[in-house]
């Protein structure tokens, strides 16, 4: 048996989301990115002696959104928790945190059919940014001195963690892109990778096929593309059978998945083990969501895109991958259903927008509307669609495709004696290929297509040009 | 005029002022010059702020006042004042200037008092005697040789010494009430969250609180009605229910005190037991009914404090590591590591860094539940022993302190007789109640304190009692030892 049959991987992810709010978790500072370093500071985020945290409400409207959007608990009192470490990126010492009362327990959100569970979701706040200088390639290792920029301090972030529901890494990347896509439907969070507004740590194990036990997991930090992070988890399933394979033990540990290598890097251990003394922050009281706030997030939710996927579905008769790529970002989807409104052809405007992701946010949905219709009336060719006019409304995306086509004589060779001559044109000029086709190479037809539409600049329907061909070659 | 600050009320200040006998500035120079003679064998003061406080007096002369404007006030070195430097009484905050003002700072200075400087304490509070400054000790106005209590003690001799009409302190076990004990002044400990604590310099935060020190009961509520307000800076502030009223009772006719007798069967000595049955039996003349009440759970008060101060105290105190704002050693070479240690070796005094570790032992994986935890059911329990006493009582009494002022270095080597101070007060800050200390007699020439402690929120219910007892009692606050000097 393939290792792939004898080993089942198991997954489960805790993902940082960085909330979308004015200001900071506990402190009035601006919750912004890109600023100049340490300008965005006060005594409460920079732990001055004395200073206390207020929270911040818009942060617990956007946790309780996020928590229904999972289908999760909304607790009617929750705690929050100080988390205790030395490390200069946290001012205080202490993490303000949640742990045994969290914001949003339970829950699930459902995957190309598979339902995978939410174990909880917590509001905290983010640590500073350490800047490693001096020395090698922006890590602490062989750096000279750290830079801290506690702009970033202090800034919400909403922990979700799920059960170890996941078998494979594809299955993992899926998940991620659709918890993604529906926090920016809900609009909690921009979720920017790259900015890190949206980052995921991997518990990954393997256990032989059919066990109901776990393994030894390890767990993979902190990748900052959905692909590092599918290739990281592949990598270290592999690493791990290899283990096990071999007769030898997992080792529970920390690794960083190096994407230039593709190699997997255990992190230097602490010298003590971790142990944050969690206990209940007595600089706040218990965080209590009025029913009503909850109720009227709940009647707020907008179609959220496992809904939306669903429905693109049964309403357009979308492919399931189909409808799953058309709602990679809410953005794409609500493009989608208005292309596909105005042209009234969902899967013309589903090929067209899947293919053209470049025309989101830059055509506007009526341009290409119109030009699915040009299409759909045998106006135009797709021929001349793609290849002369879409590239033309990327240019100018204002332009109206029927003027264009107007203009330019884009429409398509409809007389068929114009056609016809052309055919003939054609058959005069090649009868090296016309031979060959007689004696039997069916395929060198193509070639005489290929100059037939060439002559016509795209404005034939290559079927019916081939038909024409066969009409007279074979008489 | 030369204006004799021995014995003056704030109150009295205010009628000088509003009468026009004196002026701002005579009224502030006239303590700033005591304290400029007179601290140096006290040191009740860290720093004064002549300068500014003469300013500040002269620009209210000079625009006009009203109510407690222009009164002087000492404010405990917890506090943080903006650009003025704050210590906490810690060789790791030497030197910090905060760059805002604490809540009750702002509120101080909106009434118009004129902070005159600020007073020694116990390093970040934790003490009974004001020994564990980093910056000297303070003496007790009425025994030189003795504690003043602690860890409020340079707030507490601030007021008994005439240094200042007003003070500020924090108690967190009894800090604000057991010098006030030693040092023969009123001092209160206000409900937990009736005063912001934002920027107060956290020790325990569930236990810390702001109150006032005063020679009168009536001053103190003066000060109390200035300072008392929810903070939206402070989430565990809240508006009191009722504002605080500056009391004029005269009787105790229908208060019903509870006196827990079990609690004062050890440690509390003769003087202070005396002086504490000849108040209540002057309660009873003044037609209030005593009983007996249970704390059943009181005795657990001291170990069950000395687990979550500890645990708190552990977390506030680890952002002192030399990052960002004060006290920095480090050598060539060293790692951020490293560098944390040496400054938070040097920086820390002994019982600062004993209770950093028993703190963070008791909230270590595998011991939180048997300490800390522990320690918090015990607090739950307590709290229901105050609910069902006052179901029966109007106020509960105590002595404040077991004993009158020890010596200095008499308990500083053990700290099991130093935690003991606090037995009695201890358990009102567990329970979050308000309480207050008065002047009740002397017991060996020092004062005795004598503390009444009452529901959540009854500040005016104490206050009326105090003052009604304290008109009763006639206590001369003004140490002998400065009633002979000029």
């Amino acid at each position: 048996m393939s290792p792939e049959a004898r080993w089942e991987p198991v997954i489960g992810l805790e993902i940082h989301v960085q909330l979308s709010t004015e200001s900071k978790m506990f402190c009035r500072c601006a919750n912004r990115f890109g600023d100049e370093p340490n300008t965005l500071t006060c005594p409460v985020c920079l732990g001055h002696p004395g200073a206390l945290p207020t929270v911040n409400e818009g942060a617990v409207e956007r946790a309780i959104q996020i928590g229904l959007a999972l289908n999760s608990e909304i607790a009617e009192s929750c705690l929050f928790h100080r988390k205790n470490y030395f490390y200069p990126d946290s001012p205080k010492a202490y993490q303000i945190s949640q742990y045994d009362e969290p914001i949003c327990s339970g829950g699930h959100l459902d995957v190309d059919g598979a339902r995978i569970g939410i174990t909880r979701a917590h509001l905290e706040e983010d640590a500073a940014k350490l800047v490693h200088a001096g020395g090698a390639g922006g890590r602490i290792a062989g750096s000279d001195y750290s830079l801290v920029d506690f702009n970033r301090c202090g800034t919400p972030l909403v922990e979700i963690v799920t059960e170890p529901d996941l078998r494979s890494p594809e299955q993992a990347v899926a998940f991620l892109s659709l918890l993604r896509n529906t926090l920016q439907t809900i609009g909690v969070s921009d979720c920017d990778m790259e900015k890190g507004s949206f980052r995921c740590d991997a518990n990954v194990s393997v256990r032989p096929a059919g066990s109901d036990r776990l393994g030894t997991k390890t767990e993979l930090k902190n990748m900052n593309s959905f692909k590092f992070l599918g290739d990281g988890m592949a990598a270290e399933i592999v690493r791990q059978v290899e283990i096990l394979d071999s007769g030898g033990d997992v080792r529970q540990e920390t690794l960083h998945y190096d994407p230039a290598t593709r190699e997997l890097h255990a992190r230097r251990s602490k010298e003590e083990a971790d142990d944050y003394r969690y206990f209940p922050e007595p600089d706040l009281v218990p965080l209590a969501p009025p029913r009503q706030m909850v109720d009227r997030l709940a009647r707020e939710l907008p179609e959220l895109p496992a809904a939306r996927i669903a429905r693109f579905r049964a309403d357009h008769g979308l492919s399931a991958q189909d409808a799953t790529d058309l709602n990679a970002s809410p953005r794409v989807a609500a493009y989608f259903e208005e292309v596909a409104r105005e042209s009234g052809d969902a899967k013309a405007a589903a090929d067209w927008v899947r293919n053209q992701p470049a025309a989101v946010g830059l055509i506007p949905a009526a341009g290409l509307a119109a030009l699915i219709r040009l299409i759909a009336t045998g106006t135009i060719t797709s021929t001349i669609a793609r290849q002369d006019l879409y590239p033309q409304l990327e240019r100018d995306p204002s332009a109206d495709p029927g003027e264009l086509v107007e203009q330019q004589g884009l429409a398509a060779i409809g007389d068929a004696d114009e056609l016809g001559q052309m055919v003939d044109q054609v058959i005069a000029q090649n009868p090296a290929f016309v031979e060959q086709f007689r004696g039997g190479k069916d395929g060198v037809i193509n070639a005489l297509v290929g100059q037939v539409m060439k002559q016509t600049r795209g404005r034939a329907d290559a079927r019916r040009v081939q038909e024409l061909l066969r009409e007279r070659l074979t008489v | 005029m030369t204006l004799d600050t021995r014995g003056l009320t704030a109150e009295r200040c205010i009628q000088l002022l509003d009468g026009r006998e004196i002026s701002c500035r005579e009224l502030v120079s006239a303590y700033l010059d005591r304290i400029a003679r007179e601290d140096g064998p006290i040191h009740a003061f860290l720093r004064t702020r002549r300068e500014s406080a003469l300013a500040e007096a002269d620009a209210l002369d000079r625009d006009g006042r009203s109510g407690l404007a222009g009164v002087p006030i000492a404010l405990k070195d917890i506090l943080c004042t903006r650009g003025e430097e704050t210590t906490a009484g810690s060789r790791i905050l030497a030197g910090h200037l905060p760059i805002y003002d604490a809540g009750c700072v702002t509120r101080v200075k909106e009434a118009g008092l004129i902070a005159l400087g600020k007073t020694n304490m116990d390093e970040f509070a934790m003490g009974s005697s004001t020994e564990n400054s980093a910056f000297g000790v303070t003496h007790n106005p009425w025994a030189p040789d003795r504690v003043p209590g602690g860890s409020s003690g340079g707030s507490s001799a601030a007021v008994a010494a005439g240094f200042a009409p007003l003070a500020l302190g924090t108690d967190t076990g009894g800090s604000i009430r057991q010098p006030a004990a030693l040092c023969g002044v009123v001092g209160m400990k206000p409900t937990y969250g009736a005063v912001s604590r934002y920027g107060l310099i956290a020790f325990a935060s569930s236990l810390d609180q702001v109150g006032p020190f005063a020679l009168t009961v009536r001053d103190c509520a003066l000060l109390l009605s200035a300072i008392a307000a929810h903070d939206r800076c402070d989430t565990t502030s809240v508006e009191m229910p009722e504002p605080v009223r500056v009391p004029d009772a005269e009787t105790l006719a229908g208060v019903r005190i509870g006196v827990p007798w079990a609690l004062l069967e050890q440690g509390v000595e003769a003087g202070v037991r005396a002086s504490f049955e000849e108040s209540l039996a002057r309660a009873e003349g003044l037609g209030a009914a005593i009983s007996e009440v249970a704390l059943a759970n009181a005795e657990h008060a001291l170990p069950a404090y000395y687990l979550i101060a500890p645990a708190e105290a552990s977390a506030n105190l680890a952002r002192f590591d030399g990052v960002r704002y004060g006290l920095r050693v480090e050598e060539p070479g060293d790692s951020v590591a490293d560098m944390y240690g040496r400054t938070r070796a040097a920086g820390f005094g002994d019982e600062v860094k004993r209770r950093i570790m028993l703190g963070t032992y008791a909230l270590s994986a595998g011991y939180y539940d048997a300490y800390y935890g522990m320690a918090q059911r015990v607090r739950t329990m307590i709290r229901r022993d105050f609910d069902s006493a006052f179901a029966e009582v109007d106020l509960i009494a105590t002595p404040t302190s077991p004993t009158v002022a020890f010596g200095i270095g008499e308990r500083i080597d053990d700290p099991w007789a130093m935690y003991a101070s606090d037995v009695l007060t201890v358990p009102a800050n567990l329970a979050g109640l308000p309480g207050i200390s008065i002047p009740s007699g002397l017991a060996d020439g020092l004062p005795v304190g004598f503390q009444l402690i009452g529901p959540a929120f009854a500040e005016n219910r104490i206050l009326e009692a105090a003052h009604a007892l304290e008109q009763a009692i006639g206590f001369d606050p003004v140490p002998p030892a400065l009633r002979v000097t000029a």
